[in-house]
């Protein structure tokens, strides 16, 4: 006799098959799952097995901390010569810049951190009060604390000051009534007027600091003092130029700039710095005498102000006809129209596109060092031909290049949030 | 009943016209401009009397009295004992020429490939394109440059122990030396086999397009053209007896006679070039194929495309659409960024001409203005070209 089974409870849910699930499964889901996949994973295991481990020993084990000169550094070991760097670490940071006067610039340095963090990162308070800083202050203030007083002897008697003092607070004063009633041109010209005043009021004050020669900057401070010129003078410009670019009611002005742009970009930079080099001086009237550094923050200017123009155009093609059109039929005129409507939508679009512009500038000023100027990459360079230290080229270029991966990749992270957090689309 | 219309409103303050504004201040930009370019041109006058500098071309005709280049490589022939400084500007350009479009190529190559690992399901494989594409891309170029000839390739071993390939391509700290070629009589109709495998391929490109559009009949117009234009050829190398031999380097003394030599510089700067514009051109890539709709995808499985078919059939073609113009301003990037050359010695027209000549002649103006012309002319035409590429491949709208 058969006995019919009945099953009167229901079975428990099986787990997944072991192959499935956990570290087996995630590996043959990704790592093994066709058989091209696999072959690619097998070979970067392989390549790794290849290469960490000489990159492992090359940089810590092997490596030789401490040193005099480079025979020491083989003595000790095969690895890389961290002895120079730490000997050599004050030309590396700041050239010839005199080691008394070094808290100028990390001083400068630390107040644009302060003022910059605010600005980047919304949860923090203050950002009206930094934002406006770090364009209108910050620059004449930077000038001041690195490079010290400039000699315009007229500026720094007490009449000197006095009169300037006046004509500052004559601009500023323009400028407000100038936008009670809205009278833009004029509160244009005074707040311009009153920028212009207090940069060069600082700089021929300077503070009452010692004054110090642009030769002597070198290093991450040569780089980073034309990067942040660089980037201060583009963008204003490179708003103008692209503006410029777009006024189609003035073909003439239209024409220049389009001219200017469209050179810029179409020549090398390497060029565009042989041009300041050698073609500035014979440009300047007789008596008038550009340095180094100056000449090629010169050429460097015109050439990141031409890359920005074409970065801020994109942001006002993308600003819709109808935001002009509604300015215009509540009256605005070009000026606030500008400054009221189109430039701060035009500007937060393209923000992203500004970084990266910014990124890019900041490769580039390695190439000052073709035309002598000691910044980081030429230093590196003078390190491994300094008979000291012969021959430590890899050494010298994996640290340069650690420094500018370090800072140009923090700031495309920061640019990949910033479009994450203005991209307000579907995402998928 | 008739309504009036009174014209109330005074007439407009001039100031307030904004025709005459923008006429106002074209004018003011204008004489502002040229009392610039005025006063320049009379400094300039003023400074270069004072230095005893003559403006003018006349100094392309004098003889250079100096080796722009290695004499190993030399593409067009320059002669120390007679040459110009106007040879010395074509052998620059030449070789400006030479690294870009060599450049261009290999970039492109390395562009799309890591482009696509970088969206690879493997995360490996995914973390590996990731690293290189944001290890190059956050380092200087010139940096990489150097790093690759000084770091790289000056230390490799000296000539007399080259690393050895076979006995036929030798490596060390100066050059790459490689068997070079010798066509002999006859090898014409093999140049002639592969252009008509070029032309035929075209045609037949088009007619089974054409017969795929009327009848829906694919034709493997892929492994056809790969037999008409490399298959044929070697056909009719062989029909032909191989005219053809090698030049095989070979150890005399201190050098290498016979073959083709590459110089270290050019490698480095080609290596640098394209992997620094590859880098980039893996990120347009990336982005291109990403910009293509996920409905897309899914509408061609729908369809019961496969994997393969879908990616060359529907994404591909519309993300070149987006491809196409950053990958045209990469292109632009690598040309000017072949003139970085200077930094290690490589002789493109930078450094030979902008160099070399100026510091021997001292014509900063014309020299500096025909080699900023010549940049110019080679965007003109690489954007002219991608231009119309970019037509071709844009979206028809209505």
């Amino acid at each position: 006799m058969s006995k019919a089974f009945v099953r009167t409870e229901f079975h428990p849910d099986l787990p997944p098959p072991a192959s499935e699930r956990g570290v087996v499964g995630w590996l043959r889901h990704n790592l093994f799952s066709t058989w091209y996949n696999s072959l690619a994973t097998l070979v970067i295991f392989y390549l790794a097995y290849l290469a960490i481990p000489p990159i492992i020993d090359w940089t810590l084990i092997s490596a030789v901390w401490e040193a005099n000169d480079y025979k020491e550094c083989k003595a000790a070991g095969s690895g890389a010569c961290w002895g120079m760097i730490d000997k050599r670490f004050n030309l590396f940071m700041y050239g010839f810049y005199k080691a008394e006067h070094f808290w100028r610039p990390n001083l400068t340095l630390i107040i644009f951190i302060v003022a910059m963090l605010p600005v980047l990162f919304d949860k923090l308070p203050g950002k009206n009060i930094c934002a406006p800083f770090l364009i209108l202050g910050y620059p004449a203030v930077a000038l001041a604390l690195i490079r010290g007083p400039i000699e315009m002897s007229s500026f720094q008697s007490p009449i000197g000051i006095a009169v300037w003092v006046a004509l500052f607070a004559g601009s500023v004063f323009m400028g407000h009534r100038g936008a009670k009633t809205a009278n833009a041109v004029m509160s244009g010209i005074g707040y311009t007027a009153a920028y212009f005043i207090l940069f060069i009021v600082f700089a021929s004050w300077g503070l009452g600091l010692e004054p110090t020669e642009t030769d002597t900057y070198g290093g991450l401070l040569l780089t980073l003092i034309l990067a942040g010129v660089g980037i201060a003078v583009a963008l204003p410009l490179g708003i103008l130029l692209a503006l410029g670019r777009r006024a189609s009611s003035m073909p003439i002005i239209q024409m220049l700039c389009i001219g200017f742009i469209e050179i810029i970009r179409s020549v090398p930079l390497i060029s565009v710095l042989f041009m300041a080099q050698f073609m500035l001086p014979l440009f300047m009237p007789e008596g008038m005498k550009f340095d180094n550094v100056m000449r090629a923050l010169v050429g460097f200017s015109l050439f990141a102000a031409a890359y920005m123009a074409e970065v801020v155009r994109g942001g006002l093609q993308a600003i819709p006809k109808g935001q002009f059109e509604a300015a215009d039929s509540l009256g605005l005129n070009f000026y606030l129209n500008m400054r009221l409507i189109v430039l701060p939508q035009a500007l937060k679009i393209v923000i992203p596109g500004i970084v990266s512009t910014f990124i890019g500038l900041f490769k580039d000023t390695s190439l000052v060092s073709i035309i002598g100027l000691a910044d980081l990459l030429l230093v590196a360079k003078q390190s491994y031909t300094d008979a000291n230290w012969l021959g430590l080229e890899h050494t010298a270029y994996v640290y340069i290049a650690v420094i500018y991966f370090c800072i140009c990749f923090s700031m495309s992270r920061y640019s990949m949030y910033l479009e994450r957090k203005l991209h307000t689309g579907h995402k998928r | 009943m008739t309504i009036e219309t009174v014209d109330t409103q005074p007439k407009p303050n001039l100031l307030n016209d904004p025709k005459f504004r923008a006429i106002a201040a074209q004018i003011v930009v204008v004489v502002l401009f040229v009392s610039f370019v005025a006063y320049i041109i009379s400094n300039t006058a003023v400074n270069l009397e004072k230095l005893g500098i003559k403006a003018g071309f006349e100094f392309l005709g004098l003889q250079a009295g100096f080796m722009p280049t290695s004499p190993n490589f030399n593409l067009t022939d320059f002669d120390v004992n007679k040459d110009t400084h106007m040879d010395v500007f074509w052998l620059g350009l030449v070789n400006t020429l030479l690294i870009a479009v060599l450049g261009i190529i290999a970039a492109t190559i390395v562009g799309f490939v890591f482009g696509v690992l970088r969206l690879s399901k493997n995360p490996l494989v995914n973390f590996v394109a990731a690293a290189y594409i944001e290890g190059v891309r956050n380092i200087p170029l010139l940096l990489q440059i150097l790093v690759w000839y000084f770091g790289v390739l000056l230390a490799l071993p000296i000539v007399k122990q080259s690393i050895n390939m076979g006995d036929l391509v030798f490596l060390n700290n100066r050059y790459l030396v490689a068997p070079a070629p010798i066509f002999e009589d006859g090898f014409g109709f093999v140049t002639i086999a592969f252009i008509i495998g070029i032309v035929a391929t075209f045609f037949l490109a088009r007619w089974a397009h054409k017969r795929q559009d009327t009848t829906g009949q694919q034709f493997p117009i892929f492994y056809s053209a790969l037999g008409l234009i490399i298959g044929f050829p070697i056909l009719v190398l062989l029909a032909m007896g191989v005219p053809l031999n090698w030049n095989i380097p070979e150890l005399k003394g201190f050098n290498f006679v016979g073959g083709v030599q590459i110089t270290s510089q050019l490698t480095a700067l080609f290596l640098a070039l394209t992997f620094y514009t590859g880098s980039f051109i893996a990120e347009n890539v990336r982005a291109g194929i990403l910009a293509v709709s996920h409905g897309q995808t899914e509408a061609a499985y729908a369809l019961g495309l496969r994997p393969n078919r879908t990616m060359s059939l529907i994404v591909i073609p519309q993300a070149m659409r987006v491809v196409v113009p950053p990958v045209t301003s990469q292109y632009l990037n690598l040309t000017k960024n072949s003139s970085l050359a200077i930094a290690i010695g490589y002789p493109d027209i930078v450094n030979v001409f902008m160099g070399i000549s100026l510091n021997q002649t001292g014509k900063a103006i014309e020299i500096i203005g025909m080699t900023m012309g010549v940049y110019l002319t080679i965007s003109l035409l690489i954007s002219m070209f991608m231009n119309w590429y970019n037509k071709r491949v844009a979206l028809v709208e209505r």
